[in-house]
């Protein structure tokens, strides 16, 4: 497990629980160990909890059991303002009454900074992000990315070790999101903070972190790096949340070597990776990524019947549907290479994967 | 990023736009593209105006033209120069400080015998009874007599009255032959002309407008500060509560509104007078004697508390509507960046609600400036406004032309506070909701 590798952490949650109306728990039991230095996006669905620990790390909430330690010390009775983390917010909560130079100056000023001193650290966090022409312009005069990086020179002009970011990109568009998503990983490269970071978009949490929390229901479903997240989810939740994934429903039938037999809707056997199924009887989820699907080709113990029921073309690539096992959402990516037989909507062809990369999950 | 990047994408749009042409644009037809948009936007406007008109026609009818004329009425005051031709006559071909002199008082009873005939004598003495107080009673009884008057006249009339002789009268006579007059404004400052014509105070026993106008003033800005230091913290509270439990609030907050002013006004009076509710349950507590009762009400302490009381919602309204709109993030960031939550408050959260304090002072003590009811019912002698003393010169003396110059000096008063205001403060700053 990669949590055991973090043995100092610098955040940690220790079986945090959160409760609003002292009925139903919005966090779960909450174990999160994050390494000095780490980029650890929350990642989940909205109501799922993600906002509300990143609000108990930075004093806006308090938890409801359970222990938050920074570096070692218990913080849960620390006032927000002496906690010393940087934070962005969602809609960059820039002070409108203040410049650009007030607002940054701001968290220098109630620390008792002097002027100089002050000035200067303003102009070096302002030049980091690249706005040092914007010293006197009000948050209004800016555009959404501009307002962006002067939230995030805002939260690292006092030099904090630990920053929180909540959906920083939200408000932006796509093409200024994924320019802002590499500075955001660049500034985090070079200056060796650690970074929490909130989101909903997958995307985006697989490009800029160490390491991803999927979060459901208030509990942690996966914490992984973002390539195993999406090779090798460990649940059915993960699965649908990450990525594109092809689902096949069927029940335990039994073991064969380090492969699970399972039946599946239409009565045939199929054999796949045994990640997180029960015994022979249970019913179990198949999870299958589009791309680790081929059509004809050499065939295998899992070769099956498929009739083709759409076609998108993508470009570099062909989205095929197809009836398999009676599942008539089975995705199938089709490299348009040179050399491959054009497809045709109603054509009977078969489909093959590896058992290794079926995996055969909880039911959802 | 280059420095040369404007902030705005408009501007580099419109700029480029401007640049490709030279000169005035023109239409496909050779016509100005200013005239082509005023011909397209005329049909817009006119249906604009059309749709204001009524409101307008309404506001002109009943608001514009009646202040007009009230204000015309503080320096406009005919009644005199109307009904006295021959004095006007004589006063106008002898310059000021002529002794009156035979032809004067012929042309008095001339004018006189004038009034019986048209029975104007009353509307004239009124007018010069302004000036010098026990004067109508001279004229009213004048005229009656006028016709049995015989030459010489001066005689014949000091014979009649004394006062008739009197440089003070001839001299209001001289000052109201002319139909137009500052003297009721002199008035309304505690000012008079003397003898000579220089404006001096009136005497000390007399003055009474500046001192009122100056409780006004003070009691105004009292009540509006009171206001804001009551309603603060109730719409702050109002705002950040979950709607449902701030909506039940809000309809406590205006429940006073849909109460009569009369019937407010009226329990302040059963709870403060002395006999009343409070004092009574202060003595029942034994916190005062029955000999010690306080004085709440027929003092500036009524006015005060039951002004306060009744303009609360309308300082609450305007804060509300202001803080509803500040984001909780703001001082959130302001606490996460190092800030205690006073110094979050004072450097975050307050200024954001500057513009509903100023709306909501400006507000309040518009309303108390002019207030009438409240100040007249519970405010015994101590605690009238200025407004108590104008509706007694419209309802009780007639001095109409008194009430108009008082009128117009608190209006100018609060113009003036309106434009310091928006120096100070700024008035885009105002948000009324």
């Amino acid at each position: 497990m990669v949590e055991e590798l973090v043995q100092d952490a610098f955040v940690e949650f220790d079986r945090v629980q959160k409760s609003y109306d002292g009925e139903t728990l919005v966090v779960k039991d909450l174990n999160l160990r994050i390494a000095k230095g780490e980029f650890v996006t929350m990642l989940g669905p909205s109501g799922s909890g993600k906002t509300t620990c990143l609000m108990m790390l930075a004093g806006f909430e308090t938890a409801t059991s359970g222990e938050i330690r920074l570096d070692g010390r218990p913080i849960n009775n620390i006032p927000p303002h002496k906690r010393g983390i940087g934070m962005v917010f969602q809609n960059y909560a820039l002070f409108p009454h203040m410049t650009v130079g007030e607002n940054l100056s701001f968290p220098l000023e109630v620390r008792g900074m002097g002027r100089e001193a002050r000035a200067e650290k303003v102009r070096a966090a302002l030049d980091m992000v690249q706005m040092g022409d914007f010293i006197n312009r009000r948050p209004a005069q800016l555009s959404g990315g501009q307002q962006q990086r002067i939230a995030l020179a805002r939260a690292l002009v006092f030099e904090p070790e630990l920053v929180l970011m909540d959906e920083p990109l939200g408000a932006l568009d796509k093409q200024l999101r994924e320019h802002m998503q590499f500075e955001i990983k660049h500034l985090h490269e070079r200056l060796g903070i650690t970074v929490v970071y909130v989101t909903h978009d997958q995307a985006e949490a697989l490009t800029m972190s160490d390491r991803v929390a999927v979060f459901n229901n208030g509990v942690i479903q996966q914490l992984a790096s973002p390539e195993d997240l999406y090779e090798r989810p460990e649940n059915s939740f993960v699965a649908q949340f990450i990525g594109e994934n092809n689902k096949l429903e069927g029940t335990v039938e039994g073991y064969e070597d380090d492969l699970v037999l399972v039946r599946l809707a239409d009565g045939a056997i199929t054999r796949a990776n045994p990640v997180k199924c029960g015994d022979p009887g249970s019913a179990t989820l198949i999870s299958i990524r589009p791309e680790r699907v081929w059509l004809e080709g050499e065939t295998n113990a899992n070769t099956t019947e498929a009739e083709v029921l759409e076609l998108i073309y993508l470009g570099d690539h062909l989205r095929c549907r197809l009836r398999v096992h009676g599942n008539e959402d089975f995705i199938v990516k089709v490299p348009n290479s040179a050399g491959h037989r054009p497809l045709v909507v109603g054509e009977r062809t078969r489909v093959s994967w590896n058992a290794q990369d079926a995996r055969a999950l909880d039911p959802l | 990023m280059t420095k040369e990047l404007p902030a705005d994408p408009h501007v580099a749009v419109v700029a480029t736009a401007g640049g490709v042409e030279d000169g005035p644009l023109t239409m496909a037809d050779g016509t100005s593209l200013k005239s082509a948009m005023a011909r397209a936007q005329f049909r817009a406007r006119l249906r604009a105006f059309l749709l204001v008109l009524p409101l307008l026609a309404f506001v002109v009818i009943t608001f514009i033209m009646p202040i007009g004329e009230l204000l015309k009425r503080s320096v406009y005051s005919p009644n005199f120069h109307d009904n006295m031709p021959n004095l006007v006559a004589w006063f106008a071909k002898h310059p000021p400080g002529t002794e009156p002199d035979e032809s004067a008082y012929a042309a008095l009873v001339a004018d006189l015998r004038l009034l019986k005939k048209t029975k104007k004598a009353g509307l004239v003495g009124t007018r010069v009874n302004y000036e010098l107080p026990g004067s109508r009673s001279l004229f009213t009884k004048g005229a009656r007599k006028a016709k049995k008057l015989e030459p010489p006249y001066r005689e014949a009339l000091l014979k009649l009255d004394p006062k008739w002789g009197d440089p003070a009268l001839w001299q209001v006579m001289r000052a109201a032959a002319s139909p137009y007059t500052m003297n009721f404004y002199l008035a309304a400052l505690d000012l008079k002309r003397d003898p000579s014509g220089k404006i001096v105070p009136v005497e000390e026993n007399r003055r009474i407008y500046k001192m009122l106008f100056a409780r006004t003033l003070a009691l105004s800005l009292l009540i509006t500060f009171l206001t804001l230091i009551l309603a603060y913290p109730i719409a702050h509270l109002l705002a950040t509560l979950p709607l449902s439990k701030s909506n039940l609030l809000m309809i406590l907050v205006l429940l006073p509104f849909w109460t009569s002013l009369l019937v407010r006004t009226t329990s302040w009076m059963v709870l403060l007078q002395s006999q009343g509710v409070i004092n009574d349950a202060l003595v029942a507590l034994g916190i005062i004697g029955d000999d010690g009762r306080i004085q709440m009400m027929y003092n500036k302490t009524g006015t005060v508390i039951a002004m306060t009381h009744i303009l609360l919602p309308f300082m609450v309204l305007p804060l509300y509507s202001v803080m509803r709109t500040i984001n909780p993030s703001y001082v959130r960031a302001a606490r996460n960046l190092g800030a205690t939550s006073w110094t979050a408050f004072r450097r975050i959260y307050f200024p954001q609600t500057v513009p509903g304090i100023g709306a909501g002072a400006l507000l309040v003590f518009i309303l108390a400036v002019g207030y009438y009811i409240t100040p007249a019912l519970v405010g015994g002698s101590d605690g009238t406004l200025i407004s108590n003393l104008i509706a007694f010169h419209i309802q009780k003396s007639l001095n109409w032309s008194l009430a108009a110059a008082l009128a117009a000096l608190l209006l100018t008063g609060i113009l003036i506070l309106y434009w310091l205001y928006d120096k100070l403060v700024g008035i885009d700053n105002l948000k009324l909701g």
